[in-house]
């Protein structure tokens, strides 16, 4: 007679440790042989790659404008003087040396008003009255020509206000012509739905280039004899048309997203068609896609450094106008790299602040 | 008892149909006049400024050369051939951008997604870098790197033997077309039809039996097989055009020159941040209840990837690559910044020796128009193919 023997199973060991630096290291690095050597080819990678990158933009740096000290340093270090003597030019574009305190200001307004308008609780009807005052002080200020202000022509405005300038005129002016567009797509007559797609699909389907060189070519001729259009406007004109496609697209992407019993619910109410856009359709569809507007932003902010070549200086026209004498071409690059780094913080800065929009924004309509 | 009779529709000023039909009208009226009063202005314009117009100019010798072309071009041929030279830059550039963009795009996307921590930075950094810098800029910042910080011809970087890069572009080698290559040629097709037939028959044995066959695998090999017996086969031409330097150029071989290689640099730098950011969607799109059904059904990793995870994925990647793809191909008309002769620069030439802005300018527009919708065509075709069947 057998009895049964009890033969327990050796216990197995203890789990890994998920907690602690030591799980930290397992769990992002050497998780199994690909992901190890991974991690070794990316450490020696940046092993080789950075401290020649460290030198040259840090350690051996020349900081002074002193031309010869840069020149002995080419190819070992970088040459921040370049910053220190074209600095105002990179900046400021060919706006007169004396006068430049003015879009210093302008500028500065400008930005804070901006930067202000992100948070929520500026978001009221005095806010479009700031924006409109706060205009009138940067074309006042960069144009003059009146209270002692010497008048500033507007073919030598240039650098970063002349790229703030475009971007923020262009969005703002195209966005009611936008919502008219995407509310013409929507249409049920037949005839204006068809001109609003035609214009946005013609837009959308050729370079900003030529829509540039439309308006800086084509443009004057539309004007009536002996009217003259300044450079500026002209610019304008087809940055606005051009935004306004791309923004009418965003706007119809939320008002497709609107229920069609909201506007029904409307109709019910005996509300007409312009009261319905108005007080329904619109604010639900505009607050679906501020996030995608301040990504159209960024586009159109990108997007300024075209009207370099119709010879208009915003900060990248402005970098090659300021390194292009002989003493500091060699240094083009860090010119460069200075303007990348204003656009890559502007930009890293709205990109970054949509996202934040996109999570606490529309909190009322999501479920947990 | 009779139905009570429809409704007569009754006619009046205040119909909705009516209201619609005056705006319309009226819509179209304002158009006109505008129209109308532009083109006036622009006669009027161009009477008073003696300017031409007209499409005649266009059969006309253009009197400019082009710096770089695949066809033969010299300055007596016409403004037509010029513009046909421009074209065909611009498609050169832009369809080597979109394979090396989608590459370089797809690695960094699913490298954003990475277990590994160091290679999810590096991605991430990559991408916000692209992306939040403009594209005109970081095209300068090519050029001036491609013909400023390379040495200079004499003394150029040789990656490879036979491979120079210097100021004056990427010289490469080239192998010399013999008649054997035909044999190359001929095996090469052989290893395809055997690939479509192999797979065709694979297909109809699964439908039939559920039983799969392997294809990739041994249609690469079959593929491979087929062209070096070909090759053997055509005597095996190995004859390489191999650059050479002299005191003042490089000559023999393939060439690059710096204009192209910093707009096609350029362009896949910047759209494959993009399309980074498509792609890394698109497999995040995929719910994680995919994964465990298909670990429950028993796939392999690499089935699941084929099979679950890879159709879903395209199907919310395509519509967004579309528009990085067209995006690419108008952003190659930046390649005047840097003075590649494309359809934009070849045609601001024309614009500023005949004067013809109207005419230069709506032909570059209607270029690009048509390559936006042979591209979106083309993508909304292969769409079709990978979106949901609806039953």
């Amino acid at each position: 007679m057998n009895s049964a023997v009890f033969h327990p199973i050796a216990p197995r060991a203890a789990p890994l440790s998920e907690v602690g630096i030591l799980a930290w290291l397992r769990r992002g690095f050497f998780d199994g042989w690909f992901n190890s050597l991974l991690t070794v080819f990316v450490l020696s990678l940046l092993i080789w790659a950075l401290p020649p990158v460290f030198n040259w933009t840090i350690w051996n740096a020349v900081t002074q404008a002193d031309n010869a000290a840069c020149r002995a340093a080419v190819g070992v270090g970088a040459c921040w003087g370049v910053v220190a003597e074209k600095g105002r030019l990179i900046l400021f574009g060919r706006y007169p040396f004396d006068e430049q305190w003015r879009p210093l200001v302008a500028c500065t307004i400008l930005v804070v008003l901006l930067a202000l308008s992100c948070l929520k609780n500026f978001w009221r009807p005095s806010l479009l009255l700031a924006w409109v005052l706060v205009y009138a002080i940067f074309f006042g200020l960069m144009r003059g020509g009146f209270a002692g202000l010497a008048y500033i022509e507007t073919e030598r405005w240039g650098g970063v206000p002349l790229t703030l300038l475009l971007a923020s005129v262009s969005l703002v002016v195209s966005f009611p012509l936008a919502i008219l567009l995407a509310l013409g797509r929507q249409s049920h007559l037949p005839a204006i739905r068809t001109l609003c797609v035609l214009f946005v699909e013609f837009v959308r389907g050729v370079p900003l280039i030529s829509v540039l060189f439309m308006a800086s070519f084509i443009l004057p001729l539309f004007m009536p004899q002996g009217a003259k259009i300044d450079v500026l406007l002209r610019v304008l004109i087809g940055m606005t048309l051009f935004t306004a496609a791309y923004l009418a697209e965003v706007i119809r992407g939320g008002l497709q997203a609107l229920p069609k019993g909201q506007v029904e619910a409307a109709h019910s109410l005996g509300l007409g068609y312009w009261q319905i856009q108005r007080m329904i359709v619109l604010p639900q569809a505009l607050r679906l896609v501020v996030p995608a507007i301040v990504n159209t932003f960024i586009g159109a902010f990108k997007d300024t450094s075209l009207v370099t070549i119709v010879s208009l200086y915003d900060l990248t026209g402005a970098v090659q106008l300021a390194l292009g004498d002989a003493d500091w071409r060699k240094f083009f690059i860090e010119g460069q790299l200075f303007a990348a780094a204003i656009y890559f913080v502007a930009c890293f800065a709205m990109s970054r602040y949509s996202q934040w929009l996109e999570s606490h924004l529309n909190t009322g309509t999501r479920r947990q | 008892m009779s139905a009570p009779p429809p409704p007569k529709r009754q006619w009046s000023w205040r119909s909705q149909a009516f209201r619609g039909l005056v705006y319309q009208v009226v819509a179209l009226l304002l158009l006109a006049l505008a129209v109308i009063y532009l083109m006036s202005n622009t006669f009027a314009n161009m009477r008073a400024r003696g300017i031409q117009s007209g499409f005649d100019f266009i059969l006309g010798p253009a009197g400019f050369g082009i710096g770089e072309s695949l066809f033969e071009f010299d300055s007596s041929q016409s403004y037509l051939y010029a513009y046909f030279i421009g074209l065909s830059n611009t498609l050169r550039v832009a369809l080597m951008g979109l394979v090396l963009a989608t590459l370089l795009g797809t690695t960094i996307g699913i490298g954003r997604l990475s277990k590994n921590t160091l290679v999810r930075g590096l991605c991430a950094s990559y991408v916000e870098v692209t992306r939040n810098i403009p594209l005109l800029l970081q095209l300068f910042m090519w050029y001036f790197a491609l013909t400023e910080l390379l040495p200079p011809i004499e003394e150029p970087l040789k990656p490879l033997a036979g491979v120079f890069f210097s100021k004056n572009g990427l010289q490469f080698p080239l192998p010399v077309w013999a008649p054997g290559h035909w044999g190359s040629l001929l095996g090469l097709c052989a290893g395809i039809a055997t690939w479509r037939l192999w797979a065709r028959h694979a297909r109809q044995h699964f439908e039939a039996t559920g039983i799969t066959k392997p294809v990739l695998l041994p249609s690469m090999v079959l593929i491979l097989a087929l062209t070096t017996l070909g090759w053997l086969l055509g005597g095996a031409p190995g004859e390489l055009d191999i650059p050479e330097i002299t005191e003042i150029n490089v000559v023999g071989g393939g060439a690059l020159t710096p204009e192209y290689l910093t707009l096609l640099v350029g362009l896949t730098v910047y759209t494959s941040g993009y399309i980074a950011e498509v792609v890394r969607a698109g497999i995040q799109s995929v719910s994680f209840g995919q994964h465990e059904a298909a670990a429950a059904l028993g796939l392999s990793r690499s089935h699941e990837l084929r099979l679950v995870q890879l159709p879903q994925a395209l199907r919310v990647i395509i519509p967004p690559l579309t528009s990085q793809y067209l995006n690419l191909i108008k952003n190659s008309s930046l390649a005047v910044a840097v003075g590649y002769p494309d359809l934009v620069s070849i045609s601001s030439t024309a614009l500023n020796q005949t004067g013809r802005a109207i005419e230069c300018i709506g032909l570059v527009m209607l270029c690009y128009l048509s390559l936006s919708l042979i591209t979106s065509s083309a993508m909304n075709l292969y769409n079709r193919r990978v979106r949901i069947k609806d039953r």
